[in-house]
């Protein structure tokens, strides 16, 4: 397989993280593009194309929203798209900019998400309602915590894991968010706090969930001829993966998120790299739930089925640790607007590999992987970060 | 979407399970009724635990997204869906004032079609078009839809007759805006070299092109689609194109209004500013004029497939150019044009220009 | 990032905020409702469900039966073949215990929710739905179930014409 052209992130923005802000989806997407242009010196004349990534509509309360939020995204006059996968949008975003890009139809292209969850009332889980299947699952009421619910239990039965080990990953992601100034539940939490904090939908506990929030996050991508150009120190996107799994989710086992497998797999290969566990100096895999995070560092090869767990309680998935997994906090502990909470873990890559993660900086940061997961538990999209050599 | 996939897959010759790399579907979550319709398309398109995405725009720039998404070398052959199943909603209008800007736009409580009225006054006005041109232009892509057995709005009607139609959002009536239909369609892309694996006259993909103008209602230009002009540039530009009306000998375009069919091929360059309305009264847009348009019937004669719109213009070149048209095959072409707009409130659109000759 | 970064934008508000004068705001209820045709593969499993029935389908490549039944099978990609009748009878291959409704409202008794799979079709093809007539500490992964149905004049062609599953007596 030759790429046509190499695609690097030559800069990145972010905004604040929180259960509401005032600013609209416009004005906080405007807000990340323009951090993002400034740290890559920048103007939106430089920008060729743009690539949105925002969750379902229904949050923001607008059909076809991203056409409502484009000016906000730096795209008036520009060729746009949004691209979409559910809750993996947030990582598929630049792997939709990576082939503007890579295709040689763009020489750079600004990859923009946004998500408020805040309008939807009376609960961002009304939103969720409608995800399911109207005809086998809507009449039953459910709740979307239900099926992370089912497949949580589905993983501990099979490699009988204790919950204990479970809750050390939102120990440790909101601990990392201590340091992330974006972060809206950075925190220094015990195991015992999160069993002792309230049952949502057994075996969840309140402190095994992401927060819903309000956020933007933006990147922006060129191609090797004019990185250059822009900054010395371009961070090359150099794997990208995605796949969907079937929707008849009741007709898979939970244990195990093969999609993930999938996109890894695609994504490793095109960035040449055959032994993950080795090669990978640092994760960010998506972890809108504690167990979800150990789920997919199996997903990613990083660890073996059912090992997660382990490393996370011997401190190996430590920002000090061999591979430290989620420095950022993740959604756990920097939030979770959907799309621009894939889009921070990109964001996180892109500045541990440039050394510029202050406090949350890991040592020795030559290749990053993050990866986000969506859909009704079917989607994984997964791309490699690797720094300039 | 299994029926139109199988179809296409067929057609083109392909495993879906095997030779297709990746599959796109262009769909809006609020078209279908779910959040997150993303869910629910590997399955049927034969994409199960393959790259599979959903673009939220029309079917032309799924197809720009997968031709890129060749181009970049990663795969040989993707396939592109769209559909639209606008029957599923009980309430078309609402869901379309949905799409307006909540603080600015739907405080007036006003159908959202007053946008295409607002637009038509201001174009009507800068051009000097006449209500009955706009009108001729629902005869006659309802009249060419009579030949198109896929069509479901075919008639014969007369100027008057769409006049005097209900008036929706003066000056635009009820006849003047499309009709929505169910339907599907799958098309199947591939490289250069594969393309010419597998078939013997593949139609070439020569230029693309999709720009968004403006969202604000408060800063477009009303009379001209300016999203047409850029993606236009950008089109003409890859595929070499100089003089539009010469080199190219048909066009597929958006007709979402009437109104609309005259603007669009306005910023396609296939007459100047202002003439188009003229031309089509005179016939020459008609099947056996001298540069027909929306011999398919166009959305006004076919029905408005929603994001599929695009797609059904798309195939209907590839028809023409494969020369399987039948009835309303025109004769020696081989240069097309299909143009999309993503409707009412959007400023959004795309423009390829298409040949069966590399 | 962190080195160059004083401030991040972004003006965070409280609910209480939100819903007072200070902010202002607009509300909207969206008009968007639909009818969805269920196809042809739903219409007969809900049809069965009506009569007191499972119904799935078979795919003679991978020999699956697959419940809910649909007309072609993913991983081949062709026309399923036969419907088939499956029991009523299942096994919890996982279940949860919610406390949050469909708003995430907090409830005191929890639903039971599970993904039953179904005998009759084959390993690993299940549904969701719900458990009933248990305790919530007596449910457990691999715990034989039964369809507990509405009387038959009160069915109407949906899948809650099972009211839930209960556990399966020896």
């Amino acid at each position: 397989m030759n790429i046509k052209k190499r695609v690097a992130v030559v800069g990145a923005g972010i905004t604040l993280f929180r259960r509401r802000l005032k600013e609209s989806g416009k004005e906080l997407s405007f807000h990340a593009v323009n951090m993002a242009l400034e740290s890559a010196e920048m103007t939106r004349d430089d920008i060729d194309s743009v690539v949105m990534g925002t969750a379902p509509d229904a949050f923001d309360g607008i059909h076809m929203k991203s056409e409502n939020l484009l000016d906000g995204a730096g795209a008036t006059q520009k060729p746009y798209t949004h691209v979409y996968v559910g809750g993996g949008t947030g990582v598929f975003s630049p792997i939709g900019g990576w082939w503007h890009v890579a295709s040689g139809m763009h020489d750079t292209c600004l990859v923009v998400c946004e998500e408020k969850m805040s309008p939807c009332f009376p609960h961002p889980q009304t939103a969720f309602r409608t995800i399911w299947d109207p005809i086998t699952s809507r009449p039953l009421n459910p709740n979307l915590v239900w099926i992370f619910a089912l497949e949580m239990h589905r993983y501990m039965k099979v490699h009988n894991i204790p919950k204990e080990h479970i809750a050390q990953v939102a120990v440790k992601n909101k601990g990392n968010a201590l340091d992330h100034p974006s972060a809206q539940l950075g925190a220094k939490i015990t195991v015992d706090d999160v069993l002792n904090s309230e049952i949502m939908v057994y075996p969840v506990n309140r402190l095994d969930i992401s927060p819903p929030s309000d956020g933007a996050a933006a990147l922006i991508l060129a191609s090797e001829d004019v990185a250059r150009k822009y900054t010395d120190a371009p961070v090359w996107l150099d794997g990208v993966g995605w796949a969907l799994d079937s929707a008849y989710w009741t007709n898979r086992d939970l244990y195990y998120p093969q999609y993930v497998e999938e996109a890894a797999k695609m994504a490793y290969k095109m960035a040449k790299i055959n032994d993950p566990p080795k090669e990978v100096s640092f994760a960010e895999p998506y972890d809108p739930f504690t167990y979800k995070e150990l789920h997919h560092l199996e997903g990613l090869q990083l660890a073996k089925k059912g090992e997660a767990p382990k490393l996370t309680v011997e401190g190996v998935t430590a920002r000090d640790g061999d591979l430290p997994v989620c420095p950022s906090g993740g959604l756990l502990g920097v939030g979770n607007p959907i799309a621009a909470a894939g889009l921070m873990k990109c964001c996180e890559a892109f500045w541990q590999l440039r050394n510029e993660a202050g406090k949350r900086q890991v040592p020795k940061a030559e290749t990053g992987v993050c990866q986000a997961w969506g859909d009704l538990m079917q989607v994984g999209t997964v791309c490699v970060f690797k720094r300039d050599s | 979407m299994f029926e139109a996939a199988v179809k296409a897959y067929v057609d083109a010759g392909v495993n879906a399970r095997k030779d297709i790399g990746s599959f796109l579907t262009a769909a809006e979550d609020y078209w279908e009724g779910y959040s997150i319709f993303d869910e629910f398309v590997p399955d049927q398109l034969g994409a199960v635990l393959r790259s599979v995405c959903t673009i939220g725009g029309d079917g032309l720039l799924a197809i720009s997204n997968g031709a890129m998404q060749i181009e970049t070398g990663l795969f040989d052959v993707v396939a592109v869906e769209a559909h639209s199943k606008a029957s599923d909603m009980l309430t078309f209008d609402g869901i379309l004032s949905h799409a307006l800007d909540p603080v600015y736009n739907r405080a007036f409580n006003a159908h959202p079609y007053f946008i295409a009225g607002l637009e038509m006054q201001r174009y009507l006005h800068a051009t000097k078009t006449t209500r009955e041109q706009c009108a001729s232009v629902v005869v006659k892509n309802k009249h060419n839809a009579m030949d198109n057995p896929l069509a479901a709005f075919p008639a014969d009607m007369t100027v008057d007759e769409i006049i005097n139609s209900t008036m929706v959002s003066h000056p635009l009536t009820q006849r003047d805006i499309s009709p929505l239909a169910d339907g599907c369609i799958v098309m199947v892309l591939a490289s250069e070299k594969k393309a010419k694996e597998l078939a013997d006259h593949p139609i070439w993909l020569k230029g693309l092109g999709w720009y968004s103008d403006t969202p604000w209602l408060e800063a477009r230009d009303w009379s001209a689609a300016g999203y047409t002009n850029l993606a236009r540039d950008r089109a003409y530009k890859r595929a070499g194109i100089k003089n539009p009306r010469k080199e190219i000998d048909f066009a597929e375009v958006d007709d979402c209004f009437s109104y609309k069919e005259l603007q669009h091929l306005e910023a396609l360059q296939i007459c100047e500013s202002g003439k188009a309305g003229k031309l089509a009264e005179a016939g020459e847009f008609n099947c056996d004029g001298s540069f027909p348009v929306n011999v398919s019937g166009g959305r006004l004669g076919a029905g408005n497939l929603l994001e599929a719109s695009a797609l059904q213009s798309v195939l209907e070149c590839v028809q023409q150019l494969r020369g399987h048209a039948g009835k309303r095959q025109i004769k020696n072409a081989k240069t097309a044009v299909a143009q999309s707009w993503r409707s009412v409130p959007t400023a959004s659109g795309c423009v390829a220009v298409l040949s069966n000759e590399l | 990032m962190s080195k160059n970064m004083k401030e991040l934008p972004g003006t965070p508000l409280s609910g209480k905020e939100l819903k007072s004068e200070k902010v202002i705001t607009f509300k909207w209820r969206p008009n968007a409702k639909y009818a969805w045709s269920a196809g042809i593969a739903y219409g007969r499993f809900l049809d069965e469900l009506k009569a007191g029935r499972i119904i799935g389908r078979r795919c003679s490549r991978c020999e699956r039966i697959i419940v809910p039944p649909r007309m072609f099978c993913e991983h081949c990609f062709v026309a399923t073949d036969e419907w088939v009748y499956v029991k009523d009878t299942g096994t919890i291959n996982t279940f949860s215990l919610s406390y949050l409704d469909a708003d995430a409202n907090r409830i005191k008794d929890p639903i039971l929710v599970a993904v039953i799979d179904i005998d009759g079709a084959s390993p690993g093809v299940g549904i969701l739905h719900l458990l009933g007539n248990v305790a919530p500490d007596k449910i457990d992964v691999g715990m034989k179930v039964k369809a507990v149905w509405k009387p038959p004049e009160e069915r109407e062609g949906s899948v809650t014409d099972i009211l839930f599953w209960e556990p399966l007596e020896d």
